[in-house]
């Protein structure tokens, strides 16, 4: 495998692809019972019961400033980890892996999406789709330094 | 040089554990100088600290323990005699070896930190004795050169704590050997030969140690022999031949080390011509090894221990917790088969034997706090000097248990307030003459259990609180208003310590009055799920109290309902449960509270605290259910919509990201797979 290469676990939210770093990626979950949290983040969607760990929620959709919707059967968890912190992601639907070289993908600044600039490491170009690349610590800490 | 790292461990271990001994024999030789034991403890424990740091090849922390160890020999001569002065430059070198084992502990090496300056210091203390009397163990070294040559004697020893790897090898089937290797003298590049020597037999053998030490044999600080102790397979004659074979190699001299139990350190191979040093080093073996006899019976009588790696512990530890989980869910299930009387019975068997489990493993993990308080004699010794106040630091209860994981926690808390005990609390000498105190003020430490909580105590007779000067302090910070600072009572007051930012102290010293300490103190405690109080008379002074729960992992909880969400209420925090009539709540300062056995109850509602969603259209019962909650002293009513019962449950940590959220301690999971949410009570007044 060449070194320049990536894999990114893609998935959707607001008929929008997404991707994550393989690495950052533990596991995939369908969604469970969520138990809500009093004075969290209104991102924070609650916790879950992952195998006998409490495992926080976050709605990326609530997240990114996007519409809600109702849950429906293709809706995910993903469980991610980074520095020791694991967290699950809720998402419209998660079920593919890619796999983009350094030249696939576009780390320019200026592009248009819903989404602020600070979360996104690059745009990834796979035939006729574009992904948005997620840096999850920003997706994450950025919150943090929200949660005072 | 082969792998230490396995041993980094528990020679960091170790290491601690004997400094800390060290230090506590050294406070008691300060006390009383003229106690040889404890002088011979001291010596005893340098000698296996240097001998433990050179098999590591730690060479810093062997070349310091060295120059301890001469200091300490000519201490035990009678040749110097012991002094203020000296008592002060062995703390400082424990001080020095402390920083040494915190750098191998955090990186593996020795680090740059120089002792030079301390080593300077022994050797002026000792030369103002004769300089050339040496320790009888390294006479041997002695030997110049070319007397060395002809002496067919390997003088390479093996350490005390290489001894127990020994012993395990040679039960493996390996051999242990020492070996002498002399160059010849048209050698030209002697560091690189001793580098190939080495390279050749760490391919079937294991080096221990080696005579000088490899770093002084790779900057050829050596004449042209050096010494090895090495283990392996091969026979001597092979070993012997392999480094033959290599150029430049004048003479091999192999020898087996059989180890003999009796015999603690030197395996001399040769007794050659000064029998004298010699019965000297075996009346010193003797005499160490009856000592060290006698202290081994003392352990043995304390009961034989065995040392348990913590991450074992907590996988004991969690899967005691998933059974008892899993035994609430049968539990839950069996509730359905009432008429199956044997799984009753089954159920309740099982039920008495997790609960025996589960405490059986909360007493592996519980620790005397005495490893918290043993540091605390040293640090008031300091303290005490630095501050020039006379200090008598009294302890008990030592021997009291608490959790693991508390004791990793309580230390730096119990540190700032004895800290401050000994800064602000306890008046100068002087003052306390005036004032008709003894000289030295008293901090008293103690610990003991209460039901379910273990309570430590730091109490100090010196000045007490000003609570006038801490109400006037807290209105200039604008915390209150003056009216507000007259009406609060003692207990109030004292309390206002523990905001952030507070100090009374108009000089910030280097150890306090910086306005962190006791928020910080209250928030770790709280963290650990206790409370701290303050207890306080002027002129006579202050008592804090902190109150801990005795098992964190598991502990007893109240199920309810608000709205449609289950939360738990630590058991061990409910006073009471009562009913209370809607029409009987009053408002004091927009504050909800109920008349209640002659006292007024503040009043929550969970509801609102937790903004639980309202699905329910009668907002106002008639009758209310009260789960009335104590925090040490204070009680306060939450309002609940439902009891669901009692249970054991398990508690879950929220995470790192969730770390922070108000009114809510973490989670636990019920018997139905539900996540339920633990509610803080101690945080919400």
């Amino acid at each position: 495998m060449n070194i320049n290469t990536h894999q990114y676990v893609l998935f959707k939210l607001d008929n929008e692809y997404y991707g994550l770093n393989i690495h950052e990626v533990r596991t995939i979950e369908r969604v469970s019972d969520i138990t809500r949290v009093p004075n969290a983040q209104d991102y924070v969607e609650g916790v879950i019961n992952l195998r006998g760990d409490v495992v926080p929620v976050i709605n990326l959709r609530k997240r990114f400033s996007l519409p809600q919707i109702d849950l429906d059967e293709d809706a995910r968890i993903m469980i991610v980890s980074v520095e020791d912190m694991t967290v699950g992601l809720l998402v419209d639907s998660s079920s593919e892996v890619l796999q983009l070289s350094a030249e696939d993908i576009d780390t320019s600044a200026n592009f248009s999406s819903n989404i602020e600039n600070d979360y996104v490491i690059g745009i990834g170009k796979d035939g006729d789709r574009i992904i948005i690349l997620l840096d999850l610590k920003k997706v994450l800490f950025i919150s943090q330094s929200e949660n005072g | 040089m082969m792998d230490m790292a396995q041993y980094l461990d528990i020679f960091v271990e170790e290491s601690r554990e004997n400094l800390q001994n060290m230090n506590q024999a050294l406070l008691g030789l300060e006390k009383n100088q003229n106690d040889m034991e404890l002088l011979d403890e001291i010596f005893r424990i340098a000698h296996t600290l240097k001998g433990m740091s050179r098999t590591m090849g730690f060479d810093n922390v062997g070349n310091l323990t060295h120059e301890m160890e001469n200091l300490l020999q000519s201490l035990k001569e009678q040749k110097i005699h012991i002094n203020p002065n000296i008592i002060n430059v062995l703390f400082e070198s424990f001080d020095k070896l402390e920083s040494y084992i915190n750098e191998i502990a955090d990186t593996g090496s020795e680090g740059n930190i120089s002792a030079d300056d301390l080593i300077e210091v022994f050797r002026e203390i000792l030369n103002l004795e004769e300089s050339d009397k040496q320790s009888p163990t390294e006479k041997a070294s002695a030997l110049t050169e070319s007397e060395k040559r002809k002496d067919p004697s390997v003088t390479i020893k093996l350490e005390e704590f290489a001894r127990d790897t020994v012993h395990k090898a040679i039960s493996e089937g390996y051999s242990c050997y020492k070996i002498r290797v002399d160059l010849n003298p048209n050698c030209m590049l002697k560091s690189a030969r001793a580098f190939i020597i080495f390279n050749t037999l760490e391919k079937d053998c294991e080096i221990l140690k080696s005579s000088p030490p490899v770093e002084e044999i790779e900057d050829e600080k050596f004449d042209l022999s050096f010494e090895l102790i090495i283990l392996t397979k091969l026979s001597e004659k092979s070993i012997q031949q392999k480094i033959m074979d290599i150029s430049e190699v004048e003479q091999v001299i192999i020898e087996r080390i059989v180890l003999d139990k009796n015999i603690k350190n030197t395996v001399q191979s040769k007794k050659e011509d000064k029998p004298d040093h010699q019965t000297e080093l075996s009346k010193h073996a003797e005499h160490s090894n009856s000592e060290d006899y006698s202290n081994r019976l003392k352990k043995a009588k304390l009961g034989k221990t065995v040392r348990v790696d913590i991450e074992r512990l907590d996988t004991l530890m969690n899967l005691v917790s998933e059974l008892i989980i899993t035994r609430s869910r049968l539990a839950d299930i069996d509730n359905f088969e009432k008429r199956h009387s044997n799984m009753n019975e089954a159920i309740e068997y099982l039920e008495r034997i997790t609960t025996n489990l589960h405490d059986a493993v909360m007493k592996v993990r519980m620790v005397p706090i005495e490893r918290v308080f043993n540091r605390f004699p040293r640090m008031v010794r300091d303290l005490a000097k630095e501050l020039g106040k006379e200090i008598i630091l009294d302890m008990s209860g030592e021997e009291t248990e608490v959790d693991r994981t508390v004791i990793d926690e309580i230390g730096d808390p119990l540190i700032h307030l004895i800290r401050n005990s000994i800064d602000h609390g306890i008046e100068d000498p002087e003052t306390r003459k005036k004032l008709g105190k003894p000289e030295s003020g008293t901090v008293r430490l103690t610990s003991y259990p209460d039901g379910n909580n273990v309570v430590i105590e730091v109490e100090d007779d010196g000045r007490g609180i000003d609570i006038d000067k801490v109400k006037s302090k807290a209105v200039q910070k604008g915390l209150l208003t003056e009216e507000q600072a007259e009406n609060l009572d003692e207990k109030e007051a004292v309390h206002l310590l523990f905001q952030p930012g507070f100090s009374t102290t108009d000089q910030v010293s280097d150890l306090s009055g910086r306005g962190v300490g006791l928020d910080v103190v209250k928030t770790k405690i709280e963290s650990l799920g206790g409370v701290v109080e303050v207890k306080t008379s002027p002129g006579k002074g202050s008592t804090f109290t902190i109150r801990l729960p005795l098992t964190l992992a598991i502990i007893q909880a109240l199920l309810v309902n608000v709205g449609d969400e289950k939360y738990a209420i630590p058991l061990n925090s409910i006073k009471e449960i009562i009913t209370i009539q809607t029409a009987a709540i009053r408002k004091v300062e927009s504050q909800e509270v109920v008349l209640y056995r002659n006292t007024t109850l503040p009043l929550l509602r969970m509801k609102k605290i937790l903004n639980v969603p309202c699905s329910k259209e009668n907002q106002e019962e008639e009758n209310l259910i009260v789960v009335v909650v104590k925090k040490g002293d204070k009680t306060a009513g939450f309002i609940v919509d439902d009891l669901i019962g009692q249970q054991e449950i398990v508690i879950k940590s929220l995470g790192k990201f969730l770390s922070n959220i108000k009114a809510i301690a973490g989670a636990t999971i019920l018997g139905n797979g539900q996540v339920a949410l633990i509610v803080d009570t101690n945080s919400l007044f």
